[in-house]
């Protein structure tokens, strides 16, 4: 118990747990994007793949980090724009768009990787963003050392918690994007072109889910695998309704959500010999299950989410 | 130069015609009534006022200049503001962010919520609409959401209001005090057109009427020239029968309830100490606001809620089983608020849903479905109510409004049922199909049914009810004697007053 | 743009439906195969060609369509209550890991009753998890999609360290593999020199089944009305709660049917590599056959096709073997623009 709480007090554990947070807090965010504006996008973990792909081939094949992230986005968008297409404009059925977006996005992923890395035994990497510190923000004790040394992509996040609820909360087009999630037919009785909005919202929100996709190979690690999303987009739709679609909270989510996996990355190592790995492993999906048990019955849905507006709709 | 100018509009659906050749005005500070069934264009029309839908032919003009047709956004800017019958407003945001919506470009990179707080404060002042910006509109109640509505419009500057049916939800004394709204608006200056089918207001509040029936302008009229009765002779076309009311000896209770409460779910408010007996041969009106425990008893006697204390007896037995399969084949028919979404399952085949509840009781063995017979009741019943559709296969999405009435009523009515709940049958229908449903209910009585009617429409009730109860805040008062009240006492009653208080207030 | 509903669904439409969204697929699949600059006609014969060009190749497209006939009517039946079962790849490990819990050593039985046994044990294991999300989703209102879909993950963890720990075959070489089935466990092949087991005459058996208690039942009559319309549905009578826990025990059964077939009859023993995606697959089979349960064999035999077909192809054709998974995604969601066109058309303006 006392070696826990050093452990917790330690810049290392933060530094990871930040780390793995990072892709969390993107495809939370853009998930949350999404579904405020009425729309759930099943295609995030396919999205978030490709992204990995995507920014990972750009800078294999000679580009630059940023020019890779800023592809990602537009790849993840495109997707996004698909879904919109399907759901948004034809009003289809939004789980089985997803899904389907998913599987396209990921076998498209594949299939490219393979096409252009045909055979090797170790996948090839590259030279990944690096870390940097902030001055003066690095020093704060403990955490400052953990929030303040990373690389540009998560101080990238950290910014775009903040941007997300500004927009949301303070501008005309945040209540507008909220009012399509909620009532469209308050949007279109003033005017405003609802599916623009639901579309514009879900090829935003599908862009952070790539770059958090991206983030994984060119500054976690700086290779590709297959399967290496693993669910995390699927935890991130968890973690939209343990956050209540809120910005801010989203953020500590995944935080939180970050620091059991840290924390039992290390207690795999510790209890090896007593405990299979696997069961560690299982951990990060039963605690999503488990969040969301903690706040199903009282989650405030949009609630319009799911909801497909039909233009001809008059009440 | 009149302020609003509807020239010659023409409007088609496919082979509906839905505006044909409709020409009307509204003066500056004029109030003018639209009136017209269920069907007969003023949606429509509206909708083309609006920007959702462009006409084939024919123009609107404001204030003499062209309205640029097929833009919402036009029409704000020129002033029109609509109050919509169903309220456009998002249940999870505050009254000031439903307000504001719309009105600040969206590429304005901060919401100027201070200025919008100062001018709602304006607005509520001048016209007496008493609002709470920050509060949620889902702890509103049904007249405070109308007031949003209101103040939404003004907030817009708008100098032509209109009006959707905004008097269907508000109590007789809610009403009066719209009506005192709406004057004081039209000496601000404002301009209404105001959409009903309520006569008796129509021709309290307006300075003219026009009358539309299928489509087409019938009827033009100054409001001190008409009359309820010319009105609906124009409004239908004909002259109107509605069933006469015929007191009949009653016969032994066929429901009961004593002390029954109900504990409020999910925001409706719950019932307490509800006590009611139903008889054979008597129909009970229920009269009161939406949303002060109608759908929870109404629900009770469904068999879709179990009161939280309290007894239920169901033809002289306590009940135990709430449970709408036992109910329906004990002799209960059950006619729901919402025909469309809660009466029918619109994706499946007609002769499907006249299986309804009771699914499993005419099943082979309980289990497998027979169809043959299904299919053969489905057609008979079909002919018998006459109900307009493509055959017993057909789906029934394809139904109107009117003819999925047809078709529960006919579900539940064909097996000669004891009691009848009957939650706002006639609501959204047109003439023909009130009358329909409104025969199909005394001739129920005449066989010896008791019934409960909850209705938001007065008139139906005094037209049709032997005795009528008032719930208001989950309580009931009476029922009472019909011939002892009068319109305005029930409206008392509906917003909390005790019938003793009005007694001495009459 | 709007949507205006149609009167009446040409049938013919219906039934051409799935045909029509796999040639889009095919289609739309060329540009990828011209991307890996490779001609499509020649990695099209090929792919026809290696799966329908010989009496093998056909038992081999049809072998591999037994797993996804299972799943299929696994989504199918779920679909159709709006109970999004996203969970069919973990329901059939854990299906298979029934099969290799009874049928490695614990019991022998004859063949006639050991198959049968099998099933059920699997069907019951398929039926058993998903009873948590079910749970979860009746009593917490947590929706089931994220829940079946993490437990996958769970799952094949789980099989990962049965198949690392305890169940480890030590005949195997150091590959985690478990024990085999025994003999009169094993589905017997109906084609002599091939591949195809009897699993396919139970995959068929239980279409059969499906449909008979779709179209017939009442039970069939309650899942269809909880999947349209749930509120009229309990103004019906008709027990929300209790449709949706029918409709998982039938589909977490099939899935699980699912794993005992590919351990019984085409694998012989549990590994981590027993299904490479059939849970999901089984989607894109249940939505291309609209959900109808005999429409679901077709169907799987036209994606079983096309994975058999892209195996041999890319033996021929410098083409990722993923091409497979491409042309199935882009099936699903052509069909599902085609079922919206059956019911819907297009109009312009306002």
């Amino acid at each position: 118990m006392l070696e826990l709480l050093e452990l917790l007090l330690t810049t290392s554990l933060w530094a990871a747990v930040i780390r793995i947070a990072t892709p969390l807090i993107f495809a939370t965010l853009g998930e949350l994007i999404c579904e405020r504006a009425g729309v759930l996008n099943l295609g995030i973990e396919g999205i978030m793949t490709i992204g990995a792909m995507a920014g990972w081939i750009w800078v294999y094949q000679g580009g630059d980090l940023w020019g890779g992230v800023v592809f990602a986005a537009i790849v993840g968008m495109l997707f996004g724009f698909l879904h919109s297409i399907l759901v948004v404009y034809l009003g289809l059925s939004q789980h089985v768009s997803g899904i389907g977006i998913t599987m396209l996005a990921s076998s498209i992923s594949y299939y490219a990787y393979t096409m252009i890395i045909p055979f090797s035994t170790t996948p090839p990497k590259i030279v990944a963003f690096s870390a940097f510190e902030v001055p003066l923000l690095s020093s704060i004790p403990i955490i400052g050392g953990a929030f303040f040394n990373q690389t540009a992509l998560t101080y990238l996040a950290y910014i775009l918690v903040i941007v997300t609820f500004y927009v949301l909360y303070k501008m005309p087009l945040g209540l507008t994007i909220r009012m399509a999630g909620e009532n469209p037919i308050a949007n279109e009785a003033q005017g405003i072109n609802v599916l623009l909005i639901r579309t514009g919202a879900v090829m935003v929100g599908s862009a952070l889910m790539a770059i958090g996709g991206a983030f994984l190979t060119m500054s976690a690690f700086d290779a590709f695998y297959f399967g290496m999303i693993n669910g995390r987009g699927w935890i991130c739709v968890a973690l939209v309704i343990f956050a209540s679609w809120r910005p801010g909270k989203a953020f500590l989510g995944a935080i939180l959500f970050a620091l059991f996996e840290a924390l039992q990355v290390r207690a795999q190592l510790i209890g090896a010999d007593v405990i299979p790995y696997q069961i560690f492993s299982m951990m990060p999906y039963f605690l999503s299950i488990v969040a969301m048990m903690l706040v199903a019955r009282k989650a405030a849905y949009p609630k319009a989410l799911l909801v497909p507006f039909r233009q001809g709709d008059r009440i | 130069m009149k302020k609003l100018q509807f020239s010659k509009i023409c409007k088609n659906f496919g082979a509906v015609v839905a505006n044909d050749n409709i020409s009307l005005s509204l003066g500056e500070g004029e109030i003018l009534s639209l009136l017209g069934e269920n069907g007969a264009g003023k949606t429509t029309l509206m909708n083309i006022l609006f920007g959702h839908y462009i006409s084939d032919k024919g123009f609107i003009e404001v204030e003499g200049k062209r309205l640029t047709p097929g833009s919402t956004r036009a029409s704000l800017d020129a002033g029109i503001g609509m109050v919509h019958q169903h309220f456009t407003l998002a249940e999870n945001l505050t009254v000031l962010e439903n307000i504001i919506l719309g009105t600040e470009p969206l590429s304005r990179l901060w919401s100027q919520k201070k200025q919008a707080y100062k001018k709602l404060k304006e607005l509520s002042k001048r016209f007496g609409l008493l609002i709470n910006p920050d509060a949620k509109v889902a702890d509103l109640t049904v007249g405070e959401k109308q007031r949003v509505e209101i103040i939404k419009a003004l907030y817009r500057d708008a100098s032509i209001l209109i009006l959707d049916e905004p008097t269907a939800v508000l109590t007789p004394q809610e009403t009066i005090q719209l009506f005192k709204v709406l004057k004081e608006m039209v000496n601000a200056g404002l301009s209404i057109m105001f959409i009903s089918h309520k006569l008796n207001e129509i021709l309290e509040i307006s300075d003219r009427i026009v009358v539309l029936r299928h489509g087409k302008l019938v009827g033009e009229v100054v409001t001190k020239n008409a009359s309820k009765e010319s009105l609906a002779e124009m409004m239908v076309g004909r002259k109107v029968t509605r069933p006469t009311y015929e007191k009949l000896e009653i016969g032994k209770a066929v429901v009961e309830l004593n002390n029954v409460c109900l504990k409020s779910s999910d925001g409706s408010v719950g019932l307490s100490n509800i006590n009611l007996k139903i008889h054979e041969k008597e129909i009970i009106g229920l009269a009161g606001v939406a949303g002060n425990g109608q759908s929870g008893l109404a629900s009770i006697f469904q068999g879709l809620a179990h009161p939280s204390s309290g007894e239920f007896k169901l033809f002289g037995e306590s009940l135990i089983k709430y449970d709408p399969r036992y109910l329906t084949k004990s002799g209960v028919a059950r006619i729901p608020e919402d025909r469309s979404k809660e009466g029918v399952i619109g994706e499946m085949e007609l002769w499907e849903n006249f299986l309804g509840e009771q699914l499993r009781s005419k099943a082979k063995s309980g289990f497998i479905i027979d169809k043959k017979q299904a299919v053969k009741n489905a057609e008979e019943l079909i002919q018998k109510y006459d109900i307009r559709c493509e055959g017993a296969f057909a789906s029934t999405r394809l139904l109107s409004g009117g003819n999925i009435q047809k078709l529960i009523l006919a579900r539940s009515l064909s097996n000669n049922p004891r009691f009848i709940i009957a939650n706002k049958p006639a609501r959204g229908l047109d003439e023909g199909a009130i009358s329909f449903v409104q025969h199909q209910i005394i001739n129920a009585k005449t066989k010896g049914a008791g019934v409960l009617l909850i209705s938001e429409d007065l008139d139906e009730i005094f037209e049709l009810s032997d005795r009528i109860a008032v719930i208001f805040d989950g309580k009931l008062q009476g029922p009472f004697d019909t011939s002892t009240l009068n319109i305005t006492q029930v409206g008392l009653m509906m917003s909390g007053e005790m019938l003793e208080d009005s007694l001495n207030e009459a | 743009m709007r949507l205006k509903t149609r009167r009446n669904t040409p049938v013919w439409f219906i039934a051409v439906l799935p045909i029509l969204s796999i040639l889009v697929a095919f289609i739309l699949g060329a540009f990828f195969i011209i991307w890996a600059g490779e001609s499509p006609i020649t990695a099209y014969i090929a792919l026809i060609n290696g799966a329908l060009g010989s009496t093998f190749a056909i038992t081999e497209s049809l072998t591999r369509a037994i797993p996804l006939i299972f799943t299929g009517l696994a989504a199918a039946v779920a679909f159709r209550a709006k109970f999004w079962n996203i969970g069919a790849e973990g329901q059939l490990y854990c299906g298979a890991m029934a099969a290799t819990l009874v049928g490695t050593g614990m019991i022998d039985l004859p063949s006639i009753v050991m198959i049968p046994v099998l099933f059920i044990a699997g069907a019951l294991a398929g039926c058993l998890i998903l009873l948590l999300p079910v749970f979860l989703k009746t009593h917490m209102k947590v929706d089931e999609v994220v829940t079946t879909l993490l437990l996958n993950f769970i799952i094949l963890l789980f099989v990962n360290m049965l198949l690392e720990g305890p169940w480890k075959d030590p005949m195997a070489m150091g590959w985690p593999q478990a024990a085999r089935i025994i003999d009169n466990g094993v589905l017997p092949t109906i084609v002599a020199k091939s591949r195809l087991h009897f699993g396919i005459i139970i995959a068929l058996m239980m279409s059969i089944i499906m449909w008979a208690i779709l179209r017939f039942t009442v039970w069939g009559y309650e899942i269809r009305a909880v999947g349209y319309n749930q509120q009229a549905s309990t103004f019906y009578g008709i027990s929300i709660n209790k449709s949706v826990l029918m409709v998982a025990l039938f589909s977490g059964g099939l899935a699980g049917m699912a794993g005992v077939s590919e351990v019984a009859g085409l694998k012989g023993y549990l590994t981590l590599t027993l299904s490479p995606g059939f849970g999901y697959t089984g989607i894109a089979v249940a939505m291309l056959a609209q959900l109808h349960p005999i429409g679901v064999i077709v169907s799987a035999i036209f994606l079983a096709v096309i994975y058999v077909g892209a195996d041999a192809m890319s033996r021929v054709v410098d083409i990722p073997n993923y091409i497979a998974d491409i042309l199935v995604a882009i099936s699903l969601l052509s069909v599902l623009v085609g079922s919206m066109l059956a019911r819907f058309r297009i109009v312009w303006g306002k």
